[in-house]
């Protein structure tokens, strides 16, 4: 199934490298994002499935058609060889593949992530937090400050963008004003 | 954006009460099932947003204003810090919702819903905020290339 599914991954970035149009990009980048919470789902980690398929899939493709509507929606045509690009790709792709051969098996009930609060939490979530589903007693309580800088940094990013998008208006509302006053004088 | 459209128009104003209550669901099932306050705040700005693609989102504005959206963000982060400042002031760690409640288990009950509401708010109204400002700009491309 996983096999199946990261099959299917492969195949999209492919299509995607591939693809010229824009339009076609931003849908399977969708697509991907819907794989890889279908992937998510098959690890049992339905709440990181839930939040890749909402924000992953929906959100970024929905704010990246609004984008699209903004733009051209042709590739630029690439100004020098792909070759630097390509190099530091497989150099990190390889570094990271050499990384995961240090990775424990996967799965396995032994394994070091499973072993250290991870019990603790399973046996105590619900009795101290009332809360049958463990993720959510990690994040907001065990993890609240984790979860506390997570939101810190919506905020931040949602604060970042209106400030970058809302100046040019600015800018424009004094040039008028500037105008007028000129005409005034 | 798709004015004319009476299809889209007639089943979005169906769907949009459905996705609202299942964010709603979302969010306050959060504690049983999968979700919680980022997976619901995103499925609510997805109901404004949807509404907005369709019916304009000068339309849209008008159900959510954007001076609430502007006030929203920020809220939702200091309903979360407010939290661990109160549970501060109640003689526990900070977000250590313990004293909340007349048990420690209500209080840690209360403290994730309190939370998770604070994440809901900032998560909805940052992904609505992001939205207002391109579609605006749309708009104003849209503008500029009919009178040019």
């Amino acid at each position: 199934m996983n096999t199946v599914l990261l099959l299917f991954m492969v195949v999209v970035v492919i299509g995607i490298i591939r693809a010229h149009n824009l339009f076609s990009v931003v849908i399977l980048g969708g697509a991907y994002s819907f794989l890889l919470a279908t992937v998510m789902v098959v690890l049992d980690a339905v709440d990181v499935a839930m939040t890749e398929a909402a924000v992953g899939a929906g959100m970024s493709t929905v704010l990246l058609l609004a984008v699209l509507h903004l733009t051209r929606t042709r590739e630029a045509p690439l100004r020098h060889a792909p070759a630097i690009p390509l190099l530091v790709c497989l150099l990190t792709g390889s570094a990271l593949v050499y990384a995961t051969v240090d990775l424990p098996p996967f799965g396995l009930a032994d394994n070091p992530q499973n072993q250290h609060v991870a019990p603790y939490y399973l046996d105590n979530a619900e009795k101290e937090t009332k809360s049958p589903n463990v993720v959510t007693a990690v994040l907001a309580s065990y993890r609240g400050f984790d979860t506390l800088g997570e939101v810190t940094v919506i905020f931040t990013a949602g604060i970042g963008v209106l400030i970058l998008l809302s100046r040019r208006r600015r800018r424009e509302m004094i040039v008028v004003d500037e105008g007028r006053s000129k005409h005034d004088a | 954006m798709m004015r004319d459209t009476v299809i889209l128009r007639v089943v979005v104003k169906l769907l949009l009460p459905a996705i609202l209550i299942f964010a709603l669901y979302v969010q306050f099932h959060g504690d049983y099932g999968p979700g919680g306050g980022f997976q619901a705040g995103v499925a609510a700005a997805a109901a404004i947003i949807l509404y907005g693609m369709v019916f304009g989102i000068d339309e849209a504005k008008k159900v959510v204003p954007r001076r609430i959206v502007n006030t929203m963000i920020p809220l939702g982060v200091l309903i979360f810090a407010g939290t661990g400042v109160a549970s501060l002031l109640l003689g526990e760690n900070y977000l250590d919702y313990s004293p909340l409640g007349s048990k420690p288990v209500k209080g840690q009950h209360l403290g994730i819903l309190i939370v998770e509401a604070g994440v809901f708010i900032t998560v909805a109204s940052t992904m609505l905020a992001i939205f207002y400002v391109f579609g605006g700009r749309a708009d104003e491309a849209d503008e500029k290339g009919g009178e040019g």
